[in-house]
């Protein structure tokens, strides 16, 4: 859970805006995309500090002014590689087998 | 310009908007209602092949390596029958600055933004045009702005997306993620008009010209190689841009009679505006949701006219599976050294298919790759996709079912391509034409020329095509 603190002016962080509501959304969308908000998310530098949950500004690499509600500090990358895929592997062994055998049988 | 900031009130001022982002008078090139004049287009617009070249050269884009892939050739002739089983090569596109072939369209977005003295440049894109957008804004001193469709409704990033976010923020670049749904497009073009920032459209003749490079260097290196043309080269196949890049460099090296093939990775079944597929599709980009409505309606995008036009050049157009790419891209790593992908290699599990049908002298060309990195690889994608409760399994491709299964071929001689019906393709696209068509506008001659050139149809089969269309939405 979000801790309350004040993040500090100048912090990298992160803000939240919904652009379109639900009832806003282009005709051409989906029903499962129509029941949702259309929700923007950007990072940039904190003007004048402020607490999560609190409607903020913030400077961003482009040197525009952007406001939404603050959601993160520090926003961290998550992404990663995940567990490995047996599948895969087991795909490429096999396939290096069926190259040893067929260059084998040449030589051989 | 002054006017409201809500949805439709921006919508309607799309055609200005994107005129002023871009700079192109469009109207100077119609020739009738529907046609205008291409080639006058890309020539007033572009540069030539040289200016190209050396505006490239300035930020250390292009002249990548061609690599030829022994092991995997290998491997193919192990299933092919005796003969057959053609020489496989690569081009190593991931040696481009930000890590693919979309450096090339970059570098001559960015120079144009230069030239037009503007301070910055802006992109809609998920992909890695947005990371080439920012390393070539970076180099040039330009601010940059990436407009991404990169998350659910849930908060969930899609992994590929997220590392994209990554890279063009490792640029320098401001990023606005969105959550699903093509009202990007209108947050796009609202940074537009509050920055005035250049529109570096995928689909404008800079960005056109800019893959040109590609097909060229790619015969030049060929003859070398081989001391032939090659056979066919596979191009991965989405807006249009890489095809339509791709084929003009090959004609302008003069390698007239290689074929170009198109190779989309299959989503049937998959929403690209659905919250609840969007995670499901392991996939950003090379896929079926891109290619089939950008290539019967490449006028869709976010410029007046689409210099990308993917059906004047394809010879052949072929799906492949999920599951057929990761295993390709497998391969690439474990028999060839090579990390890459795995979206650019969808050309590449094509391309495995079609080595079997060509004879073993024949040289065949996958014409990209793409850098790999976390969340962009076969396992991140796979591990979302468990998580999103798709099975995943070794077996016959047949069986994969985008957004259920994806199934790793259990064989080599399991990859195979699906081959696209192109005159069903034309038929489509004749028809999203006629839909186009403003009330009480008829076709004049110019505009049947037009067609003929778009479709690769005569007259005589234009006009009755057309006919068929008409009767048919009757």
């Amino acid at each position: 859970m979000q801790t309350a603190e004040r993040v500090g002016d100048g912090t990298w962080v992160e803000i939240r805006q919904e652009v379109l509501q639900p009832g806003e959304r282009a005709p051409q969308v989906p029903d499962d995309t129509q029941r949702v908000p259309l929700e923007l998310r950007a990072r940039g530098r904190l003007v004048g500090g402020g607490a999560p949950g609190e409607s903020v500004e913030i400077e961003t690499r482009a040197g525009r002014r952007l406001s939404g509600t603050l959601v993160d500090a520090s926003p961290a990358y998550h992404h990663g590689f995940g567990a490995p895929v047996p599948e895969l592997s087991a795909a490429a062994d096999q396939a290096r087998t069926i190259l040893s055998d067929r260059r084998a049988g040449r030589t051989g | 310009m002054t006017g409201g900031s809500d949805y439709a009130s921006v919508v309607a001022r799309r055609d200005e908007i994107v005129r002023a982002s871009v700079g192109i008078d469009y109207a100077r090139y119609e020739t009738g209602t529907v046609g205008f004049d291409y080639e006058r287009l890309l020539a007033e617009a572009g540069c030539d092949l040289d200016e190209v070249r050396r505006i490239q050269r300035g930020t250390a884009v292009g002249d990548t390596p061609l690599v030829e892939l022994h092991n995997l050739t290998e491997l193919v002739r192990a299933v092919s029958i005796e003969g057959r089983g053609a020489r496989l090569f690569v081009k190593d596109e991931a040696a481009n600055p930000s890590g693919s072939f979309k450096d090339r369209r970059a570098a001559l977005s960015i120079h144009e933004a230069l030239r037009r003295g503007r301070a910055g440049v802006a992109a809609a894109t998920s992909g890695n045009y947005g990371a080439a957008v920012a390393s070539q804004a970076a180099k040039a001193g330009l601010r940059c702005i990436v407009v991404q469709e990169a998350f659910d409704s849930r908060g969930v990033a899609q992994p590929e997306i997220e590392e994209k976010t990554r890279a063009c923020e490792a640029y320098g670049a401001e990023v606005l993620r969105l959550s699903v749904g093509p009202e990007l497009f209108y947050v796009f073009l609202r940074v537009l008009e509050e920055t005035n920032f250049f529109n570096a459209s995928l689909y404008t003749p800079f960005s056109i010209v800019g893959i040109e490079t590609l097909g060229v260097e790619l015969v030049e290196q060929v003859r070398a190689a081989a001391g032939r043309d090659p056979d066919v080269v596979v191009v991965t196949h989405a807006g249009g841009g890489n095809v339509t890049g791709t084929a003009r460099g090959l004609r302008r090296a003069g390698a007239t009679a290689t074929q170009v093939v198109a190779a989309s990775v299959d989503l049937a079944g998959l929403h690209m505006a659905s919250d609840n597929d969007f995670n499901r599709k392991s996939f950003t980009t090379g896929h079926t949701g891109f290619a089939l409505p950008f290539t019967t309606w490449p006028d869709r995008v976010d410029v007046p006219r689409n210099a990308a036009r993917p059906l004047r050049y394809i010879d052949r157009f072929v799906t492949v599976s999920q599951g057929e790419v990761f295993y390709a891209t497998e391969l690439l790593a474990e028999l060839e050294g090579l990390e890459r992908g795995p979206a650019g290699n969808t050309s590449l599990a094509a391309a495995m298919a079609l080595a079997r049908e060509l004879p073993s002298d024949a040289v065949l060309v996958v014409q990209e790759t793409e850098y790999t990195g976390a969340g962009k690889h076969p396992l991140a994608q796979l591990a979302l996709a468990r998580e999103m409760g798709i099975e995943i399994r070794r077996g016959d491709p047949r069986e994969n079912r985008p957004g259920r299964a994806i199934v790793i071929p259990d064989h080599p001689s399991g990859v195979a391509v699906r081959d696209v019906d192109l005159d069903h393709v034309r038929r489509s696209y004749l028809r999203h034409t006629l839909e186009a068509l403003p009330a009480a506008c008829e076709l004049g001659e110019a505009d049947v020329t037009f067609l003929c050139d778009e479709t690769r149809w005569d007259e005589a089969r234009v006009r009755r095509e057309l006919e068929e269309v008409l009767h048919d939405g009757a």
